[in-house]
C-alpha cells in the first residue's frame, strides 16, 4: 500500500466532486490507479484518451508510482 | 514567457515584451470567446488549467518555436476562469527580423498550444446544457 495525492481537473475534477485527495492504493501504474477510480466514481472517459502527471511532469501510463507521489490525470485539452 | 492568468488579458502591456532592436516583424494572435461551436450557440465558456505543468509546457513550445524560425521573442498567455462573448482567452506575440518567420512562429505556438498544454474548455450553451470541449464519449444530445 502507499498514499498518493490525486488533483483533479475539468470533467474528472466534476465527475469526481472533488479538487484534490490523498489515498492508499496498490495501484502500481497511473493506468492500474485510473482503472481504479474510474470503476469507484463512473468517470466517463475511457484509460485511453487520459494522461498522466506525476509530480507536475508528464508520465507513461505504465511509469511506476512510488509513495508520496502527486498524480494528476489529464483529460483531452482544448486550449485556445 | 508562457503564462497562465486569471485577470483578463492587456496585450498592450504583453507587446513591449517583445521589443527587440533586430526586430521589423511583429505578428499577434489573439484568441476570441465566440457565440457558436460545431454549431451550438454558446453564451459563455469556463476556463481551467493544470497550471504549473501548463506553464511548463508552454514554455517547451516556445522553445521549440525559437529553435525552429528566425525569431527573437515569443510570448504567450492563456485566460482561464469564466469568460464571456468577446474576451480574449489567448494571446500570442512573436517577434523577428522578417516577417515569414513571425507568422510561421506564431501559427506553431497556437497549434501546439491546443493540442498540448493541459487547459480545458467548458462551453455553456442557449439550451442550458454544457459541455467540456472534446471530452464527450457519447453524442452531445444525450447529456
Amino acid at each position: 500500500m502507499k498514499t498518493l495525492r490525486i488533483q483533479y481537473f475539468a470533467l474528472l475534477r466534476e465527475q469526481r466532486g472533488l479538487t484534490q485527495e490523498q489515498l492508499a492504493t496498490e495501484a502500481a501504474t497511473p493506468r492500474a490507479l485510473y482503472e481504479e477510480l474510474r470503476a469507484q466514481h463512473g468517470f466517463t472517459l475511457p484509460t485511453e484518451r487520459v494522461r498522466a502527471a506525476i509530480n507536475g511532469e508528464f508520465s507513461s501510463a505504465d511509469a511506476p508510482l512510488r509513495e508520496g507521489d502527486e498524480v494528476v490525470f489529464i483529460p483531452p485539452v482544448a486550449g485556445g | 514567457m508562457f503564462r497562465i492568468a486569471n485577470t483578463p488579458l492587456s496585450p498592450a502591456e504583453l507587446k513591449p515584451l517583445l521589443s527587440d532592436a533586430h526586430a521589423g516583424a511583429c505578428v499577434e494572435f489573439e484568441g476570441w470567446v465566440r457565440n457558436h461551436n460545431d454549431g451550438r450557440a454558446v453564451l459563455a465558456l469556463d476556463y481551467e488549467a493544470f497550471a504549473p505543468l501548463a506553464e511548463k509546457e508552454g514554455e517547451r513550445i516556445l522553445a521549440e518555436a525559437k529553435a525552429k524560425f528566425e525569431i527573437r521573442e515569443a510570448v504567450c498567455v492563456h485566460r482561464v476562469g469564466a469568460l464571456a462573448i468577446g474576451d480574449l482567452a489567448v494571446w500570442v506575440g512573436v517577434s523577428a527580423a522578417h516577417r515569414g518567420a513571425a507568422f510561421d512562429a506564431c501559427r506553431y505556438i497556437i497549434d501546439e498550444a491546443k493540442a498540448r498544454v493541459p487547459i480545458w474548455k467548458k462551453e455553456h450553451y442557449a439550451d442550458g446544457s454544457t459541455e467540456w470541449v472534446n471530452c464527450a464519449t457519447r453524442p452531445s444530445a444525450e447529456s
